[in-house]
């Protein structure tokens, strides 16, 4: 999806205004919102890339003028309405007004200390790798409507394969119900100049992690 | 809670808004849920208090630190960070996918995620609201000297800068170069000098000097 999110590249957003001695969360609700957001995903309903499309998928002015959180907190909302297990009139409500549905899991305080650690995303390969270390590739030019996790800034650019990082769960597919899909995953190293032009700063190299059908021999 | 930073002006304009209105939108949310039976509000508590107290940049700093002093451990997370985070011990949780990039004399390593906000949170914890920023997710891959510069950090003209976009579910920690007058130094003085940001490759590891 060509959405705001895909900011790589951008011009007019200012400064990086880093804070000292940043709390860990600002306000009480960030805390709540980060750990509903956690709580929920435990239920597996939906997949890491699922919930990142519920951010994307916010409208652009929305996604702007708001925090971090309060995109995590209207992402989560729009699933939980998405899949039925709470409607829009009870969040507004601010109560139940249905019984719930029956979840597959549901996270206890006991287990939390094992949700901490990320899962594995690496699945076992369906085919040999296409590519190797050293393989140059030019990036697909595509502009899927729905999840992909190719920036806009490297569509179409040539760069070469760095390093292979095994083959895992697609996001493209996953996000939208089609399966995980395994795909190999590279390391994909581009000269600034690719990118940027011939301003670019000559010393930059930027690199994407790019699935196996982002690519192409160059 | 542990903070309660209702006050705080973090540059947002709209933030009093936001702030009520998200505190009653979160409440409402939590309470719906829970009174669906979907979460234990105890979970929600234990999980904010992890990533209060538990989980944070302390941990990569003692990975740093590890490096820094034992060439072995060095090798060893630069061809597998996540093995080697595991074996250092029962303190740390790391799942798959992490990887390490070394600074050099020659080369400095930035880590961003242009599309959202990716960042090591087992290693490093929660990420700043900076790294999630606009400013940094549009400049880092096509300006990181300006980036640099807006963090107070000059680099020398050649030293080659890369930028790893997180695009994916791997996972980047930058290991610093080990500041000069440090020899001796046991690890724990060693972490003390390993910054956030110097793990993030938008700074770099304290002086001795420096150090508080």
């Amino acid at each position: 999806m060509d959405g705001i999110h895909d900011m790589g590249g951008m011009h007019g957003f200012g400064k990086v205004e880093p804070e000292a001695n940043e709390p860990v969360f600002h306000s009480q609700w960030e805390g709540r919102c980060l750990a509903l957001n956690r709580a929920m995903g435990y239920a597996q309903l939906w997949t890491i890339d699922q919930s990142r499309a519920s951010r994307e998928e916010l409208r652009p002015d929305i996604y702007l003028a708001s925090s971090y959180y309060k995109k995590w907190e209207l992402g989560l909302e729009s699933l939980i309405v998405a899949l039925g297990l709470a409607g829009a009139d009870e969040i507004a409500a601010g109560h139940a007004l249905r019984p719930g549905k029956a979840l597959p899991h549901k996270l206890a305080a006991a287990d939390v200390p094992n949700t901490l650690t990320r899962g594995s995303f690496a699945r076992p390969a369906p085919a040999p790798a296409r590519f190797k270390s050293g393989d140059r590739v030019r990036t697909r030019n595509i502009h899927p409507q729905t999840h992909t996790r190719l920036p806009r800034y490297a569509r179409g650019k040539v760069g070469t394969v760095e390093a292979l990082r095994g083959c895992h769960v697609f996001p493209d597919t996953v996000a939208i119900g089609q399966g995980e899909n395994p795909q190999w995953l590279y390391t994909v190293e581009f000269e600034g100049r690719e990118l940027w032009g011939e301003a670019a700063e000559p010393s930059l190299k930027v690199s994407i992690e790019a699935f196996e059908p982002y690519l192409e021999p160059a | 809670m542990a903070h309660d930073h209702d006050d705080h002006d973090h540059g947002d304009h709209d933030h009093d808004s936001e702030l009520s209105e998200m505190q009653l939108r979160v409440r409402a949310l939590e309470t719906v849920l829970t009174e669906k039976g979907y979460i234990d509000p105890a979970a929600i508590d234990a999980i904010i208090e992890a990533y209060e107290t538990k989980v944070g940049p302390h941990i990569g700093a003692r990975v740093v630190a590890k490096a820094w002093s034992n060439p072995a451990f060095k090798q060893a997370l630069l061809e597998d960070a996540t093995k080697a985070v595991l074996a250092m011990g029962a303190l740390n949780r790391v799942g798959d996918h992490l990887i390490a990039v070394e600074n050099t004399p020659r080369r400095h390593n930035m880590i961003v995620c242009t599309l959202c906000s990716c960042y090591p949170w087992e290693v490093l914890g929660l990420p700043p609201v900076w790294y999630k920023s606009a400013p940094y997710r549009s400049r880092a891959v096509s300006d990181p000297r300006g980036v640099l510069a807006d963090f107070g950090v000059t680099l020398a003209a050649d030293t080659e800068i890369r930028v790893w976009d997180s695009t994916a579910e791997t996972r980047f920690i930058v290991l610093p170069m080990r500041p000069a007058g440090t020899e001796g130094f046991s690890e724990e003085k060693l972490a003390a000098l390993v910054t956030r940001d110097s793990m993030i490759g938008t700074g770099l590891a304290k002086l001795p000097s420096e150090a508080a």
